[in-house]
Parts: structure tokens; C-alpha cells; sequence
């Protein structure tokens, strides 16, 4: 699979993937997943262990299964998402970028100054 | 469920040595296994005593439930694609039907299908065919039987990138499709990787690790960085290797990683770098005295 290798199981892997996909919009709710043969295929993995990333999101209710068509985005999905990753944002990227501010001796002025410099705000194109 | 393959201690001495070594096993139907380890390993051992080639000096296999040797019952559900397969003086045409007799779900459309896509020649004798051609052949047979329990050992000698990818392409494929139980030993590991759910490592006919993939992904790591806060982090944990280079050290160990490790390990700004399946079975042979756990 040709995604970042930080050591995350892949169906880790694909159950982010596959909510990257809904919270940007691009699985809509309401809509068909890709089924287990088609992630296998795509991202040339183990079919079972693409059932086992889509099993993870059916637990955490972001998807259903709708015997005999397929998997389905539930309504909802793309808030619930969206709340779970707003509590993990501070932990997940405030904490990593407050150390490496840190070690570069970066104050908390400068920090906040960079945050709002307007470059920053169109795709994060540092340029 | 019963196991498609149990093994329990065998062990194979051919004279004064060892191929296997009290090897125990179990592969659940319907999964993919991966049976990684050097050569001399004894990995094609264990496949042949398996499909009922070779005879155990000790401990037992069954397939399927039963014993595999002269069980005409349970060799019909196995396909085995041997490294440099030999045939009888055959075109590819003649062993292609050959094998569609033999195995009773054989796809005659698949295959057609993966001749086509290994642009194997029908007519032409298999002692003419390059290695790789051949290996294509034996691909063609191992995957259009459709067996229950098909084992690969090293199947692509010859074969270019461009070929393998077509064949963990159609195996995929297959595997999605037509669930079976595939058994299958390679050297080229980080190829395979992902397509595997188990891995079986064997060292000096040992067994040194049996895990699901997804365990074995990330069960050892390389922590990196200034060799004072490395020692910090690693303190009081087992370590399999150390380099260092001027003030920065990079170590290797086992896990568990887990998220309080991770974020610690950012925390002292460390790089943590999973190692590979490759890079693991380099560090489970040879050394006899440490053993790998997921």
C-alpha cells in the first residue's frame, strides 16, 4: 500500500482513509462504500483486511451494511468524524507542533504570529 | 474450524541434519499465509511434507483434517507450484489440460485468460521456455485450479517486476473472488507483504514467529535520535541492535508501540521507524539465541 508506513496496522490504514473520504466530502452520506474486493484490489492489500478496516468503521456506527447491496456512509457519519477528530486535534498536531516550537526556541508570540500569517491560509502553501 | 493445515512437532532429519525442527503450525481456512525465511530454512521441507511428498522423521501434519500422504481424498484440494517445477516433455498447451483433468474445480477460462496475460506461447515445448516462462506456466496451473489449498513455494523464478505485479494482481483477484487457503514462501517479502493476513518465519528449521500480519507491522521499531535521550526512551526495554554514529544512536527493539510509547517518544523528539517484514526476518536469523514476538 502505498500510504504513509508509521508501523499503523493497514486496516487502520483504510478505516482512516475511508474516513478521510467522508469528512472531506468525497464519500457522501448516504452513499455506496467501495466494497472489500474493490479496496483490495485498489490498494493491492489482503481482502480481509480491507473487511477488517470497513468492520471497524461499521462498529463505530460511521458505517452500515445493507445486506445483499453493500456498505453505506449513515446519516450523521460526517459530524461524528468531524467531533471525534476535533478532540484528537490538539493531541495530534497542537502537542507535535508546541515541541518542535519549543525546541526551536520559538516563543508563544512568534507561534501565534506564524498561525495568522495569511500565507498560510491557502493550502498551507508555505511559498 | 478445523485447521487447513496442523502441524504439530515436526521435525525432518535428512542424515546428520536438520530441516525441521519440532515445527508446529496451524493455517485457518481460507486466509493467506506467508512462509518467509532464508533458504535452507526449510520452508520447501515443510511444504512437500505437507502435500504428502515427504515423510515427516517426527510429529504429524493434517490437512484438511486428515493425513495428506497417498490421500488421493486430499491431494485432489491442493494445488502445490513448486520453484523450477519440472514436466514431463509437454507443451504448455498438453500440461494445462493435463492439470485441468486432475483438479476438479479447474477454470478453464481463467486460465485461457492468464495464458493471455503472461503471453505464455501454447505450442511451444516447456523445455524450451525460458525460467520465467516456466514459472508463468506453474502461476497458470497453482491459480486456475481454484484448489482449496494452493501453496506457491518461490513460484517466480525469472519472472520480471512487471509479471510479479500481475501475479499478486490475479491472486487478489482470485483470493477476493474465490476464497481459498494459500500458502506461500518467497524471498521477496516487502513484495508481498500486503497480501498477506499470517506470516510463519522459519530459521534452521525452526519456527520463529507465527503472527497475523497486522501484529507483526509495526512489533519492532528503530528509535532514533541524540544517543543520551535514545538510552532514556529504550531504558529497562529489550534491545536487538544499537548503532551509533557520533552522538546519535539508533536503536532497534520490540514493541508494544503503543499510543502513550508514540507520543513519547515525539515528546523527546525521536523518530520512530517501523521495521519492515524484511528487515524482521533479518533479525530473527541468524541469531539464534533471540527470538521474535508479535
Amino acid at each position: 500500500m502505498a500510504a504513509l508506513d508509521d508501523g499503523t496496522p493497514l486496516f487502520v490504514q483504510i478505516a482512516e482513509q475511508l474516513a478521510d473520504d467522508i469528512v472531506d466530502g468525497v464519500l457522501a452520506e448516504g452513499a455506496r462504500v467501495p466494497s472489500t474486493n474493490e479496496l483490495a484490489a485498489f490498494y493491492r492489500i489482503n481482502p480481509a483486511t480491507a473487511a477488517k478496516g470497513i468492520n471497524m468503521l461499521v462498529d463505530r456506527a460511521v458505517l452500515e451494511k445493507r445486506r445483499g447491496i453493500g456498505m453505506f456512509v449513515v446519516a450523521g457519519a460526517r459530524d461524528q468524524l468531524r467531533a471525534s477528530r476535533r478532540r484528537q486535534f490538539a493531541e495530534q498536531y497542537i502537542g507535535p507542533m508546541l515541541a518542535e516550537a519549543s525546541r526551536l526556541s520559538i516563543d508563544f508570540d512568534t507561534l501565534m504570529a506564524l498561525i495568522k500569517e495569511p500565507t498560510l491560509h491557502n493550502g498551507g502553501s508555505t511559498s | 474450524m478445523t485447521p487447513t493445515i496442523a502441524a504439530s512437532g515436526l521435525s525432518r532429519r535428512y542424515r546428520d541434519q536438520i530441516a525441521l525442527e519440532d515445527v508446529s503450525l496451524a493455517v485457518e481456512p481460507g486466509t493467506v499465509t506467508g512462509l518467509l525465511g532464508r533458504n535452507g530454512a526449510g520452508k520447501t521441507t515443510l511444504m512437500r511434507i505437507i502435500t504428502g511428498q515427504e515423510f515427516a522423521t517426527r510429529g504429524s501434519v493434517q490437512v484438511f483434517g486428515q493425513q495428506p500422504v497417498e490421500n488421493d481424498a486430499v491431494l485432489r484440494r491442493m494445488v502445490f507450484v513448486r520453484e523450477e517445477q519440472a514436466y514431463p516433455d509437454f507443451r504448455v498447451r498438453d500440461a494445462i489440460q493435463v492439470a485441468s483433468w486432475f483438479y476438479p474445480n479447474w477454470d478453464a477460462a481463467l486460465a485461457s485468460q492468464l495464458v493471455a496475460d503472461f503471453e505464455l506461447p501454447l505450442g511451444r515445448r516447456i523445455r524450451k521456455l525460458s525460467r520465467g516462462m516456466r514459472s508463468a506456466v506453474g502461476i497458470v496451473i497453482g491459480l486456475a485450479a481454484r484448489a482449496e489449498l494452493t501453496l506457491f513455494d518461490e513460484p517466480y523464478a525469472g519472472l520480471d517486476a512487471v509479471a510479479r505485479q500481475l501475479f499478486y494482481d490475479r491472486l487478489l483477484g482470485e483470493i477476493a473472488e474465490h476464497p481459498r487457503t494459500v500458502l506461500l514462501s518467497t524471498h521477496l517479502i516487502d513484495e508481498v507483504a500486503d497480501l498477506l493476513e499470517q506470516v510463519i518465519m522459519l530459521d534452521h528449521g525452526r519456527v520463529v514467529l507465527a503472527a497475523p500480519a497486522d501484529e507483526v507491522r509495526g512489533s519492532a521499531m528503530t528509535v532514533s535520535g541524540p544517543a543520551t535521550v535514545v538510552d532514556e526512551f529504550v531504558a529497562g526495554r529489550a534491545v536487538w541492535h544499537r548503532e551509533r554514529l557520533g552522538g546519535r544512536s539508533a536503536v532497534t527493539m520490540p514493541g508494544p508501540f503503543d499510543q502513550a510509547a508514540r507520543t513519547r517518544a515525539r515528546a523527546m523528539h525521536l523518530s520512530l521507524e517501523p521495521l519492515s517484514l524484511q528487515q524482521l526476518l533479518v533479525r530473527a536469523s541468524g541469531t539464534a539465541d533471540e527470538k521474535v514476538s508479535a
